[in-house]
């Protein structure tokens, strides 16, 4: 590069697409190195072959059309709640409270669906449920927006400190009202169902993926057009990175973060679908089991992108059916810790390696 | 910028190094009897009462009969259907849910695969709408216990050695598993002392109400405060606080599903014991010796299913008398002439 004859301003077209490889493929590479040698520590700890391991998992995930398709219904969970995360942390506020809102949007689209009469047509059923599952989600984000909006209330504490309220009401709800006795959940809905997967290839047969899939991915699209091609979007990220020039330059940024936690939290609830008309047909206390805060792992190694959100979510799906898969060998705890490392090294190693990259390519230029 | 390449190789070479580190394959299975796949619920191990008697059931039919036994803790509630599924589709011989909560996947997975033996540990009859129940699949084994029984002799010990009128219950979630324990226990109390009067409190009304050990002891301290001098807990690992609240305050506590003196020594009285550990054992031990059949298998004080816990670590807690006269209400109810309620 120092010999180049082009000026530094108008780098050669090779190098260019080299070092935008290096930057999106390196910072991953390295991550994943890292968390795979620890993992193989933490498995020969426990006295087992790395190798069978791994093998187990690939073969209970990737490797069978029902382990594939358990993998993609939680990563449809996971990408709803790690877009609604992301979105958040793109306007510069942290949601926490995914978990509830899942729950809440799961809760209101079981509700709409158990209110519509029998003979209601699924095209008609199915927006319908979304769009109270939105609201539902929203519903609970717009509190938080709203009191850091109007009173400087931090939205960690409010986020956090509203799961508990939102759980424990939802749980009295459909506990007083709404339960089948000896059970946690809620009558079948009859109307509205969500097709499976398994209707279209029999080989997906008993999982749960469904097509709520394709609405997660599409939302992944939205988001990314709402974010990088909108000004609404523009005027988020603008607030994210810095409110106080945000407002200078004339955007409220108190109306941006009410607005990105009412999506943030509608994303979340959206998710609440892939379980209540894609999976069980009902709403089950506890159905969300940690996939909101998982979302937040989610969005941090996907980098708040919405691409990179669906990438993670992936992975860590994989990682949670495949944690049933080798539960034969080693015990589930070991998958949980495995996941944390995950997280650590994605967490320290990509803006590193970052770091270094771009240092490295400021002494050739 | 060569530093990072190097940093990727090595890391490379360490993983493949560790890769091959380990010679061995995957753990072979030993044992000739029938493959058996057991799931808890989430969290559910390490209760010390009923998901761990189920373990101990299956380890104990790993070691006498031979069987190959594989256990699955699901990390999230849509995992449970997926556990069963996985150890379904493998073939195993029986697959075996613990906890009320598996009732609707088993019942399910039992349509589905006709050829395995599914059984269920507490599974809960369903009602149709005409109000009659719904009996199970004929490859489904509902385990099931009447635990009021159990509960009815404990109550009767927490009213005739407490030494006060007034006794507790701490019932884990507000269900009518649960009020099983409470009608049974009531029962007991006001057979043997009608005047006596029972204090009761719920930790919740969701799956969170069986771990949640700070809200034992609360409601556990508050009885005591009260005048109660007995608590008998039906909360899975609620229960700790409970235990904790009778070690600080010097009062007893009665536990549940286990002999649970361990967990408090010289302040637990009994336990009402609930043979998970045989029932889990004997469901195996008939897929093993092919009689295995569907249906609701009830255990009770006449089966020896349901009990509770009188050795020589509590002895000295139980008057003789007491203990005649509660041996005498437990032949009562085998005979019959006791008719214990199970609901409130």
């Amino acid at each position: 590069m120092t010999t180049t004859a082009l000026p530094a301003s108008e780098p050669r077209p090779r190098g260019a697409v080299r070092a935008a490889l290096e930057e999106t493929l390196l910072p991953p590479v390295v991550a994943l190195l890292i968390a795979l040698v620890i993992g193989d520590l933490l498995i020969l700890a426990f006295g087992q072959s790395p190798a069978a391991v791994y093998r187990l998992l690939l073969e209970g995930t990737w490797g069978n059309a029902y382990g594939l398709g358990q993998v993609l219904y939680k990563t449809t969970t996971l990408t709803f709640t790690g877009l609604a995360v992301a979105i958040g942390l793109r306007a510069g506020v942290f949601n926490i409270g995914a978990e509830s809102q899942l729950a809440a949007g799961g809760c209101a689209a079981a509700l709409v669906g158990l209110a519509l009469p029998a003979g209601v047509p699924g095209l008609l059923a199915v927006p319908l449920c979304i769009a109270a599952a939105a609201l539902g989600g929203g519903a609970v984000g717009a509190v938080p927006g709203v009191l850091k909006a109007k009173f400087g209330a931090h939205e960690v504490i409010v986020t956090i400190m509203l799961n508990f309220v939102v759980l424990a009401l939802l749980n009295w709800f459909v506990a007083s009202k709404l339960h089948v006795p000896e059970t946690l959940h809620t009558p079948e809905i009859h109307t509205g169902a969500v097709p499976r997967l398994s209707d279209a290839a029999a080989a997906f047969h008993g999982s749960a993926a469904n097509a709520t899939l394709a609405v997660a991915l599409l939302a992944a699209v939205a988001m990314g057009f709402y974010l990088f091609r909108t000004r609404r979007g523009y005027e988020l990220r603008a607030v994210g990175l810095q409110p106080d020039a945000a407002e200078y330059g004339g955007v409220s940024a108190g109306g941006v973060w009410i607005r990105a936690l009412m999506l943030s939290g509608a994303i979340a609830g959206v998710g609440g679908i892939n379980y209540v008309l894609g999976y069980k047909h009902y709403y089950e206390e506890g159905f969300a089991g940690g996939a909101g805060f998982l979302g937040i792992a989610v969005a941090l190694v996907g980098r708040n992108h919405p691409g990179g959100v669906v990438l993670a979510a992936l992975l860590f799906a994989t990682l949670s059916q495949g944690g049933l898969a080798i539960h034969a060998l080693v015990p589930k705890q070991m998958v949980e810790v495995f996941q944390a490392v995950v997280i650590l090294a994605v967490a320290v190693s990509v803006p590193e390696v970052r770091r270094v990259l771009l240092s490295a390519r400021r002494v050739q230029a | 910028m060569k530093r990072l390449f190097i940093l990727v190789g090595v890391l490379l070479a360490a993983h493949l190094g560790l890769l091959l580190a380990h010679r061995g394959g995957a753990a072979a299975e030993t044992g000739t009897g029938p493959s058996v796949g057991v799931v808890f619920d989430v969290g559910g191990r390490g209760d010390k009462s009923f998901n761990d008697g189920a373990y101990l059931g299956g380890t104990r039919a790993a070691r006498t009969l031979g069987a190959r036994v594989r256990f699955i803790e699901p990390g999230e509630g849509s995992d449970r259907e997926a556990g069963l599924r996985l150890l379904a589709a493998e073939g195993s011989d029986l697959v075996l849910g613990v906890g009320f909560i598996f009732t609707d996947d088993l019942t399910g997975l039992a349509r589905e695969y006709p050829k395995v033996h599914f059984a269920g540990v507490d599974y809960a009859l369903q009602t149709d709408a005409a109000g009659n129940v719904v009996p199970p699949p004929s490859n489904l084994s509902a385990l099931k216990f009447r635990e009021e029984e159990g509960s009815f002799l404990v109550g009767a010990i927490a009213a005739l050695a407490g030494g006060s009128k007034k006794v507790g219950f701490v019932g884990g979630m507000d269900i009518p598993l649960i009020h099983k324990f409470e009608a049974g226990y009531r029962a007991g109390v006001m057979h043997v002392c009608p005047d006596c009067e029972v204090l009761v409190g719920y930790a919740g009304v969701t799956p969170e109400a069986f771990r949640n050990p700070g809200k034992g002891k609360e409601i556990a301290l508050s009885q005591y405060q009260a005048g109660v001098h007995v608590i008998f807990h039906a909360s899975g690992s609620t229960g700790l606080g409970v235990f904790e609240a009778a070690r600080q305050t010097g009062h007893y506590a009665i536990g549940v599903d286990a002999d649970q003196w361990a967990e408090a020594p010289g302040h637990v009285m009994t336990s009402m014991v609930k043979g998970v550990d045989p029932a889990v054992f004997d469901a195996i031990k008939r897929v093993k010796d092919g009689d295995f059949t569907g249906g609701v298998r009830s255990f009770g004080l006449a089966e020896d299913g349901v009990g509770y816990v009188y050795d020589e670590h509590n002895r000295a807690l139980i008057p003789d008398a007491v203990r005649a006269r509660v041996e005498q209400l437990r032949r009562e109810i085998i005979a019959g002439r006791i008719k214990v309620p199970s609901t409130r």
